[in-house]
């Protein structure tokens, strides 16, 4: 006679041990970075340039260089993705226009970054004449994530409950109106998770600015748009891989300041995810 | 005086014949009710009178609806100007998330209103015409979500009247109140009707004879019977509003 009680007891066990194991790498990983990372944090290092052929000093001019990169992206892709959103939740009909635009999107979240840079590179580079520049990297990680700030925004736009666009439109205002009043309003933080989450990815990623933007060694801050600039993750790839007996601790120190950096928007975008959520009762 | 007369109204969602040959008129200032069976086209006759069946797909009219004399149904109709004029209270009471004060002055800011006296104003008088100023006066910057089921029902209608219409359509506005309420809500009604043309969609029989003055009564579409209250109660000329309201089906 088989036992069912066992056999849940076995069925839970493996259930349990899988999903404990998705734990297991980011702990990992964080553990790994912090410990061998955090001794490489000073003042110095995130306030100076890097120094003895990127040896020494410090990845000030990495962390400018994305900082103005995470915001051109967001510049660009905030408001064609939100506009887009709401065209596609408020407006469009379901033919097969909307039906294609849909499949793009998703096909669009689904390409590989590295196809993003060449794409860049063809596109900002070489066709706009935009040259190896903030602008041209900007543009490249503003496509990039543009489906994602194109779903999530989706999604809290259709989570405004049908009702008040209903209750609103009854009271004679009208539909621009409405959505300006009431729905867009009560969709910010859901949007707002969304550009987050889109933030995130952008400063993370090398592929895309590869081609476009990164460069491997900058004495100085760029000028204007129209410059090159040193990022997180090439600086990362370039003392990993390119530039012979460069210390642990400055590899390390490195990707610790990314993953604080990438880790601490995700973290701002689930505390305003939570607070939304508590505050909705409809 | 008729506020709203239909002619030969047809509508249809795709194939489905929804309203056929609605004849009808509905007087100013007395509240007419719309009984019949679930399905029977009540509310999307009541929907019909503010167009919010246009964002419906597929939905499409034929015949006509004179509101003050003017058809409403053909493509110059301005629908700001007529849904300000033709308010509609739903069946769940829907406050939106924000203060009861700025509940009740959307409407009217979206329209230009901004001085902050006349607002204020509005506020009041339209709080004090749904019976809750007394009880809200001292709150008016909380949540209108915390308020109860009644109370945001009122307050919505607060909010419908803030925009001064001139007709109340009014979906099930009860069914989601407890008797008492319900009452209370009826008492309301009867206030208002001095001042608005009310039309109530209602499938609660008693609700209909309580309430109001004149009664249509449909199936499947059809107006069958359309009188005086008291008339259609006592004496039906048709034998299927008869079994209706003696609880035959529906």
């Amino acid at each position: 006679m088989r036992n069912p009680y066992r056999t849940q007891k076995i069925a839970f066990f493996f259930l349990l041990l899988s999903t404990l194991l998705i734990v297991v790498p980011v702990g990992l990983i964080v553990v790994i970075i912090i410990q061998k990372g955090l001794p490489a944090i000073n003042w110095q290092f995130l306030s100076e340039v890097p120094q003895q052929g990127m040896r020494a000093g410090g990845i000030f001019p990495a962390i400018v260089g994305t900082f103005y990169l995470v915001s051109g992206a967001i510049l660009f892709a905030l408001p064609i993705g939100l506009l887009a959103a709401v065209y596609l939740t408020e407006y469009a009909k379901d033919n097969l226009l909307t039906r294609i635009i849909k499949l793009a999107i998703v096909n669009l979240a689904g390409v590989p970054s590295v196809v993003y840079g060449l794409f860049g590179f063809a596109l900002f580079v070489v066709f706009f004449k935009f040259g190896a520049s903030i602008l041209s990297g900007s543009l490249t990680l503003g496509i990039m994530i543009l489906p994602v700030i194109i779903t999530t925004s989706v999604e809290a736009l259709e989570s405004v409950p049908a009702s008040f666009r209903e209750v609103s439109l009854s009271l004679g205002v009208s539909k621009w109106q409405t959505i300006r009043n009431i729905v867009l309003p009560n969709a910010v933080p859901g949007i707002l998770t969304g550009t987050i989450l889109g933030l995130g990815r952008a400063a993370g990623e090398t592929a895309p600015i590869l081609f476009t933007v990164a460069a491997f060694y900058l004495p100085q801050l760029p000028a204007s748009i129209f410059d090159q600039a040193m990022a997180l993750p090439y600086h990362l790839y370039v003392i990993s891989t390119q530039v012979p007996n460069v210390d642990e601790k400055v590899r390390y120190g490195t990707a610790f300041v990314l993953l604080a950096l990438v880790l601490s928007m995700n973290l701002v975008a689930i505390v305003i995810r939570s607070k939304f959520r508590k505050k909705k009762k409809w | 005086m008729s506020k709203i007369v239909t002619k030969k109204l047809n509508l249809w969602y795709s194939q489905f014949h929804a309203l056929k040959d609605v004849h009808a008129s509905f007087e100013d200032k007395r509240i007419t009710a719309i009984i019949g069976p679930s399905g029977c086209g009540k509310s999307t006759l009541l929907r019909v009178f503010n167009r919010m069946n246009d964002f419906v797909d597929g939905v499409r009219t034929d015949g006509e609806v004179l509101i003050d004399g003017e058809d409403i149904l053909n493509g110059r109709t301005d629908l700001v100007t007529l849904r300000k004029k033709v308010g509609m209270v739903f069946q769940r009471p829907n406050p939106f998330p924000l203060s009861i004060y700025e509940n009740i002055v959307f409407g009217k800011k979206i329209h230009g209103e901004t001085k902050r006296e006349q607002l204020d104003i509005i506020v009041e008088k339209s709080l004090k015409s749904v019976l809750l100023w007394d009880e809200l006066k001292d709150k008016l910057n909380s949540s209108a979500l915390l308020l109860s089921l009644e109370q945001k029902q009122r307050l919505c209608i607060a909010r419908l009247i803030a925009v001064q219409p001139e007709v109340l359509l009014m979906d099930e506005p009860c069914s989601t109140l407890d008797p008492q309420a319900t009452a209370r809500i009826e008492e309301l009604m009867r206030e208002l009707k001095s001042n608005y043309s009310i039309i109530i969609v209602t499938h609660n029989m008693q609700q209909a004879a309580r309430v109001s003055d004149d009664t249509g009564f449909m199936l499947l579409g059809e107006l069958i019977e359309f009188g005086k209250t008291s008339e259609i109660f006592t004496a039906p000329k048709d034998r299927r509003t008869e079994e209706y309201i003696t609880g035959r089906y529906g």
